[in-house]
């Protein structure tokens, strides 16, 4: 676990902190020092989360979304280091947290929900024993105490029979289930976010939409903010206030829900929107796929990540990274296109 | 437009012992429980289910990959239940869910492929091996430099294009995918599934699709099976069945998915099903949805609902049909 930075060493930020906001990321740059060579699997990100609003990220495998959402808590696996930019959580620098400050806040302020619930459980203690040791570690509560506080977080995740669940093992718990559990633990000290990293893509649809309906409910009931990272763009559109879009290290287009899904400005954005089948739809429609394989990351491509695989890459797009164009003041985007007139003016062709 | 049948199963039983427990009572897993249906020439039919309900299993008892304890199956005809399959393999294909566990590691793709048309005799020469090697290859967008590369130089999608190569090598007339795409990115799995459709077309081939997500399922299909604890439950073509189930466990199905639309999203009435899918080690008594069902009452549990054909082509198994629409 290393989260010390460039920046941690000399300890002083260089962007300046938005206190509105709960988490605040900027110009994040995270890479893993690999034998192979390094990959940069965080290449300049910036988001932020208002208390009490869920933001969803989305991308797929190695966009980098869960690096990401774990470099709040501070965890970045070895051999992955935080190289520049600044990350606040709640108004802590977590850039130069020690481990020791860290524990304090994990699983207190913010805490997480991983996609497969038995191998985060322990196998062999019951399931009382893990929700009361983070009741017992982050409050003065005796084990009486915590031991009512593990019931009734039982029955606020639907859980019913909580005193013989509190007594079983993980494995005599259904995937669901599993998956409530580990809800409850997250919430045992009532935190501020809550990071769900595919919480239910190894759940069937059915134990899905329960587990999404819980989720929502108990942001109502207890305010928190939540970052729900997924792949499943359907997921997305029923639960989050804001999106992200994550494609190779980078946020290619961040915004509210609704203008990412009906006025997409990113290639990428546009592609995904495009690729997936509609359930809805009365006639077959042919499907647009995004052509191309996803980047090679220890080899990312000099300009705009995208660039290989869109049906609009120009010139500019192979050399330069775009920078972010503001379509409103929560929409921005990435994309050399949002500047086409610009540089047709300039005499720059499609290609 | 004619239509024949190509593969047809009737009565289909796949029972597997559970190990431990007593020996005075030795206990099965009814994977697949009385399962019929049929396959025409040339169609897609989609299968879809939650995890255990037994739609892998299906697929390949369908293909005696597993020996079915009890039933028919038939291809083209003839049955198949109980014969020499060698020469039915050259017309049977499957392509797996993993494209990372279902290539041999140390086995290049050119032998991958090449493998089947060695076991059949399809090549008299080397030199024709290779040519149909590299004829497979680009049937699926890979290149013949691939034929000498190993599994481990190629991403998801493209260890998929191999398994899908892998399956028409010995030109086969029906092929089962079981989950060809659950295990790709999304920008990946719109790629795979115009390749099954393109091939489909070209070919004139048959599928047996099974996933679990129906959206695609719907599809790519003509008409979908619906699974529940081994058990078909509803059978109608795909739109039939999207728009006009009748099946309370269908219609829980369709409303629990996440529609990639906000307004839709929001306006959807949900039907959240209580409670997880029974263990089918021990399934509930009559209708095996009955525990998690809204219209369940003593009948379910007394008696398993018949099969029955609700209006042309659409099959459903409920007491409650009347009520439910």
């Amino acid at each position: 676990m290393n989260t010390t930075g460039s920046n941690a060493a000399t300890g002083a930020a260089q962007n300046v902190h938005n206190p509105d906001y709960l988490v605040d990321i900027q110009h994040e740059r995270l890479s893993f020092f690999t034998p192979a060579g390094e990959v940069k699997a965080l290449n300049d990100v910036s988001l932020y989360v208002r208390p009490g609003e869920v933001l969803g990220i989305v991308g797929e495998s190695g966009s980098g979304k869960s690096v990401t959402a774990y470099s709040i808590m501070g965890l970045t696996a070895y051999p992955g280091r935080l190289i520049g930019g600044d990350v606040w959580f709640n108004g802590h620098y977590i850039n130069t947290m020690t481990e020791k400050q860290m524990r304090r806040i994990r699983g207190n302020e913010v805490s997480i929900i991983f996609q497969d619930p038995m191998t985060s459980l322990n196998p062999v203690y019951t399931i009382g024993d893990q929700i009361r040791e983070v009741i017992l570690l982050h409050t003065d509560k005796t084990k009486q105490q915590a031991n009512d506080r593990a019931r009734e977080l039982l029955s606020l995740v639907g859980i019913n029979e909580p005193d013989k669940r509190l007594r079983q093992y993980p494995h005599e718990l259904s995937g669901g289930m599993r998956q409530r559990v580990m809800i409850a633990i997250a919430l045992a000290c009532e935190p501020k976010l809550l990071i769900a990293d595919e919480p239910t893509t190894a759940l069937d649809v059915t134990i899905q939409a329960q587990i999404l309906n819980l989720m929502m409910d108990l942001k109502k009931k207890l305010g928190m903010a939540i970052i729900l990272i997924t792949h499943d763009l359907g997921v997305v559109a029923g639960t989050c206030d804001r999106i992200a879009v994550m494609y190779a290290g980078k946020v290619v287009e961040s915004g509210p829900t609704d203008d990412i899904f009906y006025h997409p400005a990113h290639e990428y954005t546009k592609g995904l929107l495009r690729s997936i089948p509609n359930l809805n739809e009365q006639e077959h429609k042919r499907l647009i796929p995004i052509e191309g394989s996803p980047v090679d990351m220890l080899n990312p491509p000099a300009g705009c990540p995208f660039a290989p695989r869109c049906r609009s890459c120009m010139k500019i797009c192979l050399n330069r990274p775009p920078e972010y164009t503001h379509l409103t003041d929560a929409h921005f985007s990435a994309c050399w296109l949002l500047d086409k007139a610009k540089f047709e003016a300039q005499g720059e062709e499609k290609i | 437009m004619e239509q024949t049948k190509l593969v047809e199963v009737q009565h289909l039983q796949q029972f597997f012992p559970v190990s431990g427990g007593s020996f005075a009572e030795r206990r099965v897993v009814k994977a697949v429980d009385d399962v019929s249906f049929f396959i025409n020439k040339g169609e897609t039919l989609g299968l879809v289910g939650e995890s255990g309900c037994g739609k892998t299993t299906l697929g390949r008892t369908l293909l005696r990959l597993y020996e079915p304890t009890d039933g028919k199956i038939f291809y083209g005809g003839k049955d198949i239940t109980h014969v020499n399959m060698l020469p039915y393999r050259r017309k049977m294909q499957i392509v797996f869910q993993d494209p990372y566990a279902s290539l041999d590691p140390r086995m290049t793709v050119g032998d991958i492929v090449g493998e089947a048309i060695d076991i059949h005799h399809l090549a008299k020469s080397a030199q024709e091996r290779q040519d149909r090697i590299i004829e497979l290859l680009s049937l699926v967008g890979l290149n013949s430099e691939h034929a000498n590369r190993y599994p481990h130089e190629f991403s998801g999608g493209q260890r998929q294009r191999v398994g899908i190569a892998r399956a028409l090598a010995v030109n086969p007339e029906f092929i089962v995918c079981d989950e060809p795409i659950s295990a790709l990115d999304v920008s990946i799995q719109a790629q795979v599934v115009n390749m099954f459709e393109d091939l489909q077309e070209q070919l004139g081939l048959t599928y047996l699709f099974i996933a679990h997500n129906l959206s695609v399922v719907k599809h790519i299909s003509n008409r979908i099976g619906v699974m529940y604890l081994g058990k078909l439950v509803e059978l109608a073509d795909s739109y039939e069945l999207t728009f006009h189930s009748v099946h309370p466990y269908t219609r829980s199905l369709i409303s629990a998915i996440p529609i990639a639309d906000p307004k839709v999203n929001r306006a959807a009435h949900r039907i959240v099903l209580q409670g997880d899918v029974p263990s089918p080690v021990n399934p509930p008594s009559g209708c095996r949805f009955r525990t998690r069902c809204p219209y369940a009452d003593a009948c379910c549990a007394e008696s398993e609902p018949e099969w029955k054909e609700v209006s042309p082509g659409h099959y459903a198994a409920c007491h409650h049909l009347d009520r439910v629409r």
